[in-house]
């Protein structure tokens, strides 16, 4: 064996994680390049990447993939694209890894996928929501885990279209994931309830969002029911000038991704109550292998998971299962195991569809509440993802074939 | 009516936020000359400092509050101090872009450090005690703490002028708002005015960030959006007018509060259409006054000998050329992507230092072209299914013509003004490709921009990249020493003086502007297909920052400089970011070290230390 | 002698203040002319009407029979004009003999050229320039490290590089030593009496005015108070009360 530092550093990982492991010493380590925004982004990622470390030890305690350890190369895009791709040409160049996965953003995701498409290299995107990744862009190297940003709008539709409001306003930050959610939104609650209207649209600049102005417009609509996009700075930014003026006092809102802990945990007490939202309750899930993912989590890190945490943990048992499944790291391989591949995550069991690559995971549909000064979710479900994508005739008119 | 005034008081409110920070980056503006990017930093501290005070003394009766939002602004007085002894008062005598870059080294070290010491998280201050809830104003419910900012501007402007017309120091800060030199004249301790100048304006960001807490969530990206509404607002204003910026604050601020109404998604491209108007009708601003005397020249170097290479710069340059044809086949894939890269990038930086050395613009949107002409390639590929052959001729091209149009307007102005306006026409365009989503695909960009068959192998796309990006260098330089880049440096060096031997300097600025729009445009269409892709970052702030770093890090006064400092610049950047997770600290770091150890540029600190030898020697 | 320059009735005011008021006066090929007078006489306006940075309110400029009136500087510079200034602007990342070529190239014509090196056009007319002004053996020197004396010598060849029928001279000895002034102006002085340019010069310093212009005008308040030869000035009681009135004496004005 040629002792450079890459097979070094394995050693000595293997020495300190897993004495006991003995037959993993010779075997190669199957090595994944994994690409993020973590300095554009770091309120996010980085709970992601402790999920994501989480998985890997426990894995390569468990005797690793094929006999084979996992060892990840972590590179940092700083939210740029094209920087994004150049990483993906050092991994796969450079550092020799054996396939790709990660991106928080969607243009990143959609850059890193095109690279994998014209480098024949697997590509396991883990956050980017955007639709475009599995259809309108879809190709044969890259899989999506995440529920998209159509499914998450379906999931909050099929609550919305049981409530009295006719009259709908919408407010999203303005880029390529508000305006598709607020384009699903619509498309989805007018076929669910044709006597519905939007009122007003708000589209303020993401991370920008002048929010006394941006209440008052939609207060000016007199709109039933609000439908929120907007998350992170823009969200609190929104609630606080919407609490303070009453534009939610008798209104009902559909809110994106606000339960999540991510989104939530800012809110503090001045979180909104009775918003319908799509999240992650982690209190409350109590699933065995929620609770166990739960449990291991706060043990190794002092603090509870966020749903990054999920989304990385859940990667890295996907690509997992994957390299399992196939028998080989073959990248050509991995990706037919990986076509309908079903999986153990956090939430339950998971398929990746073979139709387009989509992770049928879920997220958790519930109502806002504050206890204790701090935001939580509650009459919640889980939404499995499986429900609430197009018929197979529908997806195979959105993706190229 | 009753939604116009409500509209108005919330555009009233946002303007005094403005302001506050504004003014502040004026005052220093008008003293020290230095366009200070790390005021956005300052104001994100103001913030983030006052929420830790606040939770630490207990902010819920209303003297804790007050009296952390006062501390915490006097603590970002103290680090601005710190900042200006450190580091700015030994570059006042470096040209202004220098100065811009120090400053931006600053943001970067100081987004690190908030990140390392508040964690990633966003935080939620406490509201104002007093000011919790709200008042009802014709039927609306409007935020108390929302007309006590209303009134905070006002009172402000006014403290401010009286502070400027009623005490010796704001009479010498006045003095030296208009004449610098006149001050040293006078005997004042130059230092430590320029000192307290900046104390005090950074007191001013300070205090605004703190203000926010009541009504804005505290985040690590509060910087950078800050400081660009903020440059907008003290252009439109008038650089070193407070009026003037309180002025362009209202108007930033009532814009954006109707201009969502009428143009729910166009918001990002508002304030800098304003701007933009601005500029081109009222050429120093709504109070702004021409710049006289030192100001107006904006360099205090004067300029070094330009000269063609000599032979030992001509055996590098062989050298260096000759490494780059023989060693990429030996490099790996990787290795050759790299090189690709840096060869895109030398040719941006030298279409960027042909306008801003010859041209004597300064640029702080060149980005645009690169972007406009990756575009071009992108949208030809796109829309017309184009081969790369004809995608890399529709890029300078579309870029050529955005430089013809925007160049116009750009030539008519000098200095910080023709700089702003460069970034306005920036920000539109990448505001454009941001929203215009039917043809650009919005952010998540053009895909698909790959290669012709027989360039796929990305030793043979380097090759093409190192001919296409070489000619193109190789003609700049040509350019540079040719009677039209003759004419061009003269009009450079004495503007007066090149009018009175009879050369149209307007023209001649508009045509050196063009070419230079029109190679990085060439540059951005080789980018394009050498990512496969193209996003809106190629046209933003950050990409047109990278470029001046090349340029400003090799040397603005020299041919070679920005070739050195793409190839430096790139370099540094790829190795730190594997280094350590706080890159931009170090790289921030680097950038302030290099601008107050080599304020000529490496190249050009090379040169200089030759001359020496030489001289030494004879 | 034929005239070059004919100025009349020229007026400008800057809100409400008159500061050239109905000006008219000649100059003739190979004649020098000074135009003095106190601080704030309207010297510098009248000089920036007459190379077009300012447009006068009313009244006309000829060159040569031409009307020039309100015409930009560069195209006054291409119907025969040419000037120094009274702080020295040369191009300072050129050399001396670069400078020159500069100002060579604009006369031809040759600024659009993108074809060639600028270091190699009207390199035997810049030389003969640099001989004429005594520059030639600091030809390779850049401006930037010249001492001030030559570097008005190499304003002064730039002015005459696209072969001017006027000179307009703005302070030319201004900051200059005694000495260095009176070489200068000899300079200057048998350049434009050999070559038949006429040239019009400002003057802080009256021995140079008095040493070498041909005629003299005098400038106060806007006005024109008097002209004539150095003695006939000299004499003028108007004059003489204008200069004492404001407490400044000859010689020792500058």
């Amino acid at each position: 064996m040629r002792l450079d530092r890459r097979h070094f550093v394995a050693g000595s990982a293997a020495a300190l994680a897993l004495p006991t492991l003995v037959q993993a010493q010779g075997a190669p380590p199957i090595r994944i390049g994994e690409i993020n925004s973590y300095t554009a982004q770091p309120a996010f990622l980085r709970p992601y990447r402790n999920g994501w470390e989480l998985a890997v030890e426990q894995i390569n305690a468990a005797g690793g993939v094929l006999g084979r350890k996992l060892e990840t190369v972590f590179r940092d895009d700083g939210g740029k694209p094209e920087d994004a791709v150049r990483l993906a040409g050092d991994l796969i160049n450079a550092e020799k890894v054996d396939l790709l996965a990660g991106g928080f953003l969607s243009n990143v995701g959609l850059a890193i996928a095109d690279f994998a498409n014209q480098n024949k290299r697997l590509y396991v995107a883990s956050e980017p929501l955007s639709d475009a990744l599995v259809w309108g862009k879809g190709n044969r190297y890259t899989f999506r885990l995440r529920p998209s940003t159509y499914m998450q709008a379906a999931m909050l539709v099929e609550e919305a279209a049981k409530l009295p409001a006719k009259r709908w306003a919408t407010v999203a930050p303005n880029y390529e994931y508000g305006q598709s959610a607020v384009k699903w939104f619509k498309e989805l609650l007018k076929a669910a309830k044709p006597d519905v209207e939007f009122v007003a649209e708000q589209f303020p600049a993401l991370g920008r969002i002048d929010a006394g102005a941006t209440v008052q417009a939609l207060e000016a609509a007199k709109p039933d029911a609000i439908f929120n996009v907007t998350f992170g700075a823009d969200l609190i930014n929104f609630v606080r000038q919407g609490n303070t003026r009453g534009l939610f006092e008798g209104r009902l809102v559909a809110s994106m991704l606000t339960g999540e802990p991510e989104y939530m945990d800012p809110l503090g007490a001045e979180t909104p109550v009775g918003w319908i939202v799509t999240g992650y309750p982690y209190q409350d899930i109590a699933t065995p292998e929620h609770t166990k993912f739960r449990e291991a989590y706060r043990a190794r890190f002092n603090d509870y998971p966020r749903l990054g945490s999920v989304v990385g943990f859940d990667t890295v048992m996907a690509i997992a299962a994957a390299i399992t499944k196939a028998g080989t790291t073959d990248n050509e391989k991995v990706i037919d195991a990986m076509k309908g591949l079903k999986f153990m995550s956090a939430f339950g069991p998971v398929e990746f569809r073979a139709i387009d690559h989509q992770a049928t995971l879920g997220a958790y549909v519930g109502r806002t509440a504050v206890k204790d000064g701090k935001g939580v979710m509650t009459n919640w479900r889980y939404a499995d993802g499986a429900k609430y994508l197009p018929s197979d005739d529908v997806v195979k008119t959105l993706r190229p074939q | 009516m009753e939604f116009l005034v409500i509209q108005s008081l919330n555009g009233l409110a946002s303007a005094s936020s403005l302001f506050l920070v504004a003014s502040g980056l004026s005052i220093i503006f008008g003293v020290t000359r230095i366009v200070n990017f790390a005021h956005g930093s300052f104001y994100m501290l103001g913030a983030y400092i006052a929420v830790t005070i606040i939770a630490a003394i207990g902010g819920q009766d209303a003297l804790g509050f007050w009296t952390g939002i006062l501390l915490a602004a006097l603590i970002v007085a103290l680090i601005g101090a710190l900042v200006e002894v450190v580091i700015l008062r030994r570059i006042y005598a470096a040209p202004e872009l220098f100065q811009l870059l120090a400053t931006f080294g600053v943001v970067l070290m100081i987004q690190d450090i908030t990140l390392a010491i508040w964690g990633p998280e966003d935080k939620l201050g406490p509201r104002a005690p007093g000011f919790r809830s709200f008042v009802m104003i014709m039927g609306s419910r409007f935020p108390s703490y929302e007309l006590f900012l209303i009134v905070v501007g006002p009172v402000v402007l006014l403290a401010l002028w009286l502070l400027f017309n009623r005490t010796r120091w704001g009479t010498l800060v006045r003095a030296a708002t208009l004449d610098r030199e006149m001050v040293g004249a006078l005997g004042v301790n130059q230092r430590l005015l320029f000192t307290s100048v900046f104390m005090f304006g950074s007191f001013l960001a300070g205090l605004g960030g703190a203000l926010q807490l009541p009504r804005e969530a505290v985040t690590l990206h509060m910087d950078l959006a800050m400081i660009t509404e903020v440059f907008v607002v003290v252009v439109v204003g008038g650089l070193g007018s407070i009026t003037g910026a309180y002025l362009a604050a209202v108007l930033i601020g009532l814009v954006h509060a109707f201009g969502i109404v009428l143009f729910p998604k166009s918001t990002l491209v508002l304030a800098f259409l304003v701007m933009a108007i601005v500029l081109v009708v009222k050429p120093y601003g709504l109070l702004g006054r021409k710049p006289s005397g030192h100001a107006a020249r904006g360099q205090a170097i004067p300029e070094p000998l330009l000269s063609p290479a000599d032979r030992p710069t001509k055996l590098l340059g062989a050298a260096v050329l000759a490494v780059l044809i023989l060693l990429p086949p030996f490099l790996g894939d990787y290795g050759v992507t790299f090189m690709t890269e840096l060869v895109i990038f030398a040719l941006f930086a030298a279409s960027l230092h042909f306008v801003m050395g010859p041209g004597g613009m300064h640029s702080f949107g060149h980005a645009a072209y690169f972007g406009l002409g990756a575009y071009g390639a992108a949208l030809a590929v796109q829309w017309l299914a184009a081969p790369m052959a004809v995608g890399l001729l529709i890029s300078p091209l579309a870029a050529g013509l955005a430089g013809l149009l925007f160049g116009w307007f750009c030539v008519r102005l000098s200095g910080v003004y023709l700089a702003m306006l460069t970034l306005a026409f920036a920000q539109i365009a990448w505001a454009t490709a941001f929203q215009w989503v039917e043809i650009t695909g919005g952010d998540n960009g053009i895909l698909g921009v790959w290669p012709s068959e027989w360039a796929k192998p990305k030793l043979v796309y380097f090759y093409l990249a190192l001919a296409l990006a070489g000619a193109g260098i190789m003609a700049l330089r040509h350019l540079i020493f040719s009677p039209f880049g003759f004419a061009l440096r003269a009009s450079r060096d004495a503007l007066l003086r090149a009018e009175a031997t009879g050369l149209n300097v307007q023209q001649l600025q508009w045509a050196g502007f063009t070419i230079a729009a029109v190679l990085a445009g060439l540059a951005g269409g080789l980018f394009a297909f050498f990512k496969g892709s193209v996003f809106p970052t190629y046209l933003s702030i950050p990409k047109s920052v990278d470029a001046l770093l090349m340029v400003l890090l090799g040397g603005v006064q020299t041919v070679s400089g920005p070739i050195a400092g793409a190839f430096v610049f790139a370099g540094l950047e790829e190795q730190l970011v594997r280094i350590t997770a706080y890159w931009r600290f170090v790289l921030g770091l680097i950038i302030v070290l290099l601008v107050m150890l080599f304020p000529k540029g490496l190249a050009g600190s090379v040169l200089a230390w030759r001359e020496r030898q030489s001289g030494d020697r004879s | 002698m034929s005239v070059v320059l004919e100025v009349s009735g020229l007026s400008k005011s800057f809100g409400g203040v008159q500061a050239v008021d109905g000006v008219s006066f000649a100059v003739s090929a190979g004649e020098l002319l000074a135009l003095i007078g106190p601080n704030g006489a309207g010297k510098t306006t009248c000089f920036n009407m007459l190379n077009g940075q300012l447009k006068p309110d009313s009244g006309e400029v000829a060159l040569a029979g031409r009307r020039i009136t309100g015409l930009p500087p560069r195209v006054v510079a291409r119907s025969g004009v040419g000037r120094t200034f009274q702080i020295t602007a040369t191009y300072g990342s050129m050399s001396v003999r670069e400078n020159v070529q500069t100002a060579l190239i604009a006369g031809h014509h040759g600024e659009w050229s993108l074809m060639g090196k600028a270091t190699d056009k009207h390199q035997a007319e810049a030389d003969a320039l640099l001989d004429l002004v005594g520059m030639r053996d600091q030809a390779a020197r850049a401006c930037g490290v010249l001492a001030y004396g030559d570097l008005k010598r190499v304003e002064l060849a730039v002015a005459l590089a696209n072969e001017p029928r006027l000179l307009l001279m703005d302070e030319p000895t201004a900051g200059m030593a005694p000495n260095e002034r009176i070489a200068l102006m000899d300079l200057a002085a048998e350049i434009a009496k050999s070559r038949s340019i006429a040239v019009l010069f400002t003057e802080h310093d009256m021995d140079v005015v008095f040493q070498h212009a041909d005629r003299v005008i005098v400038l106060d308040r806007g006005k024109l108070i008097a002209e004539g030869t150095a003695p006939e000035v000299r004499a003028n009681p108007q004059v003489q009360a204008v200069y004492l009135g404001t407490g400044t004496t000859y010689g020792a004005a500058g």
